[in-house]
């Protein structure tokens, strides 16, 4: 377990490291995340590895590790109450525009690429 | 021994336990258990999503008892240092569905490509439509990216990064509540496509609430939240002078 924590930590360190050096426009833990995802498709562990147990564990409680920057909410109270109609209404329908837009999007991607994959099939049987 | 001294002892107390790392790592942890027990205990309904939750009721307890957000952060902070490796713990779900990633090779960045540059446009349009300033639009922009690169980009384009982080926390938050069930109402019915709408519009904490059970959407979830950090930062500087921001 704590050897899956250090492998999960200096994935992380070396992210950091990666985005500084190259100035990339990411944050350090989402390279540390591509860095992980190169090192678990070369390395391929058993499913009960320990970093693949440390990943599980922390992912459970994901909602956790939300919670106090969540509560950082109570430092901004006073913009909600001066300008709650372009802050709530920004904030919902940005959000309820961008899930329909990519879920659609993704919808109909999927299609033309299962349909482009089965003429193919379909072009190397005959 | 005086009754004044006794009394001065109280305060003295009250105050070394509201600033002490004690307090919010206790208080975290211990809303946080409850509010999962009960989740559980009610079958899972989307409307108690232990990350809202305890949200909502450290913020009353944290008002109630009239402590500063900074006290609550010296124990708390520890729980956050933790953002990061599960940040990075999210290549494993991705990893565990690589195989069929193929499938979708088009769809993904398609699909994160337009999601992504709709949530910028929709932010400033409707901030705008609605009465909002410039400052107000500069900071809903980036929201959909995951919030460290949230934060980022508010600072880089004229925005003010603390309520950046306060707004990116929040549609994250709604992603984690309304998500599934927006999808359910246009019928995005494609765990592939769910995965990347939740992914795009709403990055980890939309992300916690699908990880357990839907190993699928959990793992193009994870793949969007990366791609639309990414996506979000190109897209500003283009965008944002179309948008009539310079």
């Amino acid at each position: 377990m704590i050897i899956g924590f250090v492998v999960l930590l200096a994935c992380q360190l070396v992210g950091e490291v990666l985005v500084r050096v190259t100035g990339a426009p990411l944050p350090g833990p989402v390279a540390g995340m591509v860095v992980l995802l190169v090192v678990l498709s070369v390395r391929r562990p058993r499913p009960d590895a320990p970093v693949l147990r440390a990943a599980d564990s922390l992912l459970t409680h994901l909602q956790l590790l939300f919670v106090p920057v969540g509560v950082g909410v109570v430092t901004s109270l006073a913009v909600f109450r001066d300008e709650t109609l372009p802050v709530v209404g920004g904030l919902v329908g940005a959000w309820v525009i961008c899930v329909v837009v990519t879920g659609l999007t993704a919808v109909g991607l999927l299609r033309v690429q299962a349909a482009v994959a089965r003429r193919r099939r379909r072009g190397a049987r005959a | 021994m005086t009754a004044g001294s006794w009394a001065q002892r109280w305060t003295e107390t009250g105050e070394w336990l509201v600033s002490s790392p004690l307090f919010g790592l206790t208080l975290t942890l211990a809303v946080y258990a409850a509010s999962r027990a009960l989740w559980l205990r009610r079958g899972r309904p989307a409307a108690l999503q232990p990350v809202v939750v305890s949200m909502a009721v450290i913020v009353a307890v944290l008002l109630l008892a009239d402590v500063s957000y900074d006290d609550y952060l010296e124990g708390a902070s520890l729980i956050i240092l933790l953002l990061g490796p599960a940040t990075v713990a999210l290549a494993v779900p991705l990893h565990r569905q690589l195989a069929t990633l193929r499938s979708a090779a088009l769809a993904v960045p398609g699909a994160i490509v337009l999601g992504s540059a709709a949530a910028i446009a929709a932010s400033v349009l409707l901030v705008r439509v609605l009465g909002g300033d410039e400052l107000l639009e500069r900071t809903l922009a980036p929201k959909s990216a995951t919030s460290p690169v949230a934060i980022a980009l508010a600072e880089t384009y004229g925005g003010l990064p603390p309520l950046t982080a306060v707004l990116t926390i929040l549609t994250g938050t709604i992603g984690a509540l309304l998500g599934p069930w927006l999808l359910d109402r246009v019928r995005v019915r494609d765990e592939r496509a769910r995965g990347l709408a939740i992914g795009t519009s709403s990055h980890g904490i939309g992300l916690a609430r699908i990880i357990d059970g839907h190993p699928v959407e959990a793992a193009y979830g994870s793949l969007a939240m990366g791609l639309t950090a990414l996506a979000t930062s190109l897209l500003m500087p283009v965008m944002l002078p179309l948008l009539g921001l310079p």
